[in-house]
């Protein structure tokens, strides 16, 4: 079984389409790396930690965009950011059953602050473009780094996001917060409270993510067939006022409380404590049912 | 400049505007055009609550005020960082703020931003970033994080960052390096009622500010970058 986690952009790229479908736009040989890395003197990378193209999964026509997050975590800047929207904007005239978006990103990359914040504004504004069109906008998520920042944002415009339990998502990175507000708010480093708080398990309880897999390409893929064969993108006042509704019911009923571990004993899991260890089966049965 | 004084200068004839706590909403008349206004104040962070109720208050013109045109008055410091905040799923609050934004566009709403004080980040990016088109006042202050913050996570030393944001827009703090670079439409000077009737009658277009980057010479990449991928070869 092929590790999502583990795999490169573009192992997860290749295992997720149809064999042998993917081509590659603007890849690495045209040598399209960020002058503002240069300018400071920081190793850049010819396809600036995004891949984006178009293939077939399970004989749909597709276009992919997959975040490499071993290049600067992932992080947004201006080539890499166009590339994403230039993507997007591309699906308006190609009319694909869908665009997947491997995301793997802290957000914004400091180097490049300003356009990378102005360009995740972009993608921001393009997924919901392509949505209104009609073209479903499905984000998976599972890599080393998480979907932090303003990428976060992106992820949740999306129809649906599929995670693994190693899937991280949120808007302030763990590390961010202690460094901000101090250890006693948030310590980056207790593994399992970052995993419970901003984890995939965590993140299919709430809602915030419509489907939790196993940490296999395989089942991403699985997962992201049925997840273009359910979609149907409704951004309309209707949809949103119920997303609304449900927000503030979140606020209301949970909003006191202290961890992740008080949610999910709230919302009558028996004994929450144990879920973190379950595997993904027994994990989505101790669940069923139960989800906010 | 704040809001009191930013509301009087846009709305000469008393706008009706209430305050509760750091979040305002009410309505204004530019000419013969009513604006339903929705603001913060005091670079307020936005956490769960803030979004939502900032989300809310767009869906309620979308629903009551058809066509009413929006002006997002937008003071933050950013997304409020909390674990708390994380685990109601913070960036899904965000999201669905911008969803209602882009609603009320699609809805024939014309949206503007204006940075009269301070916008940073995730704040920023769910609400006035995300208008049709993002106004500042010159004395406002833009940005993702200062330059000494930058410098210790990005390991470069301050003196360089220092030296390159001399010539370079692209990760100084500063509403003239967010114009260059497209974010911002233009700064509103001298008479504000002006500038805000003059951005109402904007034609409507589409997102311009890669172009707007890329003719200012602050973003020249981005535009003809998009476009590549928009349009090779399959």
């Amino acid at each position: 079984m092929n590790s999502y986690h583990e795999a490169s952009a573009r192992g997860r790229v290749a295992g997720l389409l149809d064999p042998g479908t993917f081509r590659e736009f603007v890849p690495p040989t045209e040598r399209c790396s960020s002058p503002h890395l240069r300018a400071l003197d920081t190793p850049g990378a010819f396809d600036d930690g995004i891949i984006v193209g178009a293939g077939r999964l399970g004989g749909h026509a597709v276009l992919v965009a997959a975040q490499e997050g071993w290049f600067m975590g992932g992080a947004v800047g201006e080539v890499h950011g166009a590339k994403l929207t230039g993507l997007l904007e591309r699906a308006l005239d190609e009319r694909p059953a869908a665009v997947l978006l491997l995301v793997e990103s802290g957000g914004v990359r400091l180097h490049e602050a300003n356009a990378g914040l102005i360009a995740i504004s972009e993608i921001m504004r393009a997924v919901v473009t392509v949505r209104a069109a009609g073209i479903p906008v499905i984000v998976l998520d599972g890599g080393q780094f998480g979907c932090f920042g303003g990428m976060g944002i992106v992820a949740r415009l999306a129809d649906a996001i599929l995670i693994s339990e190693e899937g991280r998502l949120g808007l302030s990175g763990p590390e961010v917060i202690e460094t901000t507000c101090g250890v006693e708010e948030f310590d980056s480093r207790d593994r399992a409270l970052v995993w419970r708080t901003v984890g995939g398990k965590h993140r299919y309880i709430l809602g915030e993510a419509a489907v939790l897999v196993d940490d296999a390409i395989a089942a991403f893929r699985e997962a992201a067939l049925q997840a273009i064969a359910a979609a149907k993108p409704d951004l309309g006042l209707a949809a949103l006022e119920a997303e609304h509704a449900r927000l503030g019911e979140r606020i209301a009923r949970f909003g006191a409380c202290a961890d992740a571990l008080d949610i999910w004993r709230d919302l009558g899991i028996a004994e929450p404590e144990r879920l973190p260890a379950l595997d993904t089966a027994a994990f989505l049965a101790a669940v069923a049912d139960r989800r906010a | 400049m704040d809001a009191k004084t930013l509301l009087q200068q846009l709305f000469p004839q008393h706008p009706d505007v209430q305050f509760d706590g750091v979040f305002f909403s009410g309505v204004g008349t530019s000419g013969n055009t009513a604006v339903h206004v929705i603001g913060t104040i005091d670079k307020a962070p936005i956490g769960v609550e803030l979004a939502r109720r900032i989300a809310g208050e767009v869906l309620g013109v979308v629903r009551n005020h058809p066509g009413r045109p929006i002006l997002l008055a937008i003071d933050t410091s950013g997304q409020r960082l909390s674990r708390r905040d994380e685990l109601l799923g913070v960036n899904g609050y965000m999201a669905h703020l911008a969803k209602c934004v882009d609603l009320a566009r699609r809805n024939g709403h014309r949206v503007i931003g204006i940075v009269y004080s301070e916008a940073v980040s995730g704040g920023f990016l769910a609400t006035s970033l995300f208008s049709d088109v993002c106004f500042a006042l010159p004395e406002a202050e833009i940005k993702v994080m200062n330059l000494p913050a930058m410098s210790r996570i990005t390991k470069i030393p301050l003196p360089r960052l220092q030296e390159l944001s001399q010539t370079s827009p692209v990760f100084a703090p500063g509403v003239e390096n967010y114009q260059r670079m497209g974010g911002i439409k233009g700064l509103w000077e001298g008479d504000l009622a002006a500038c805000l009737a003059a951005a109402l009658a904007l034609p409507v277009a589409g997102d311009e500010r890669s172009a707007d980057g890329e003719a200012r010479g602050g973003r020249l990449l981005a535009r003809p970058l998009a476009k590549r991928v928009r349009h090779a070869a399959a």
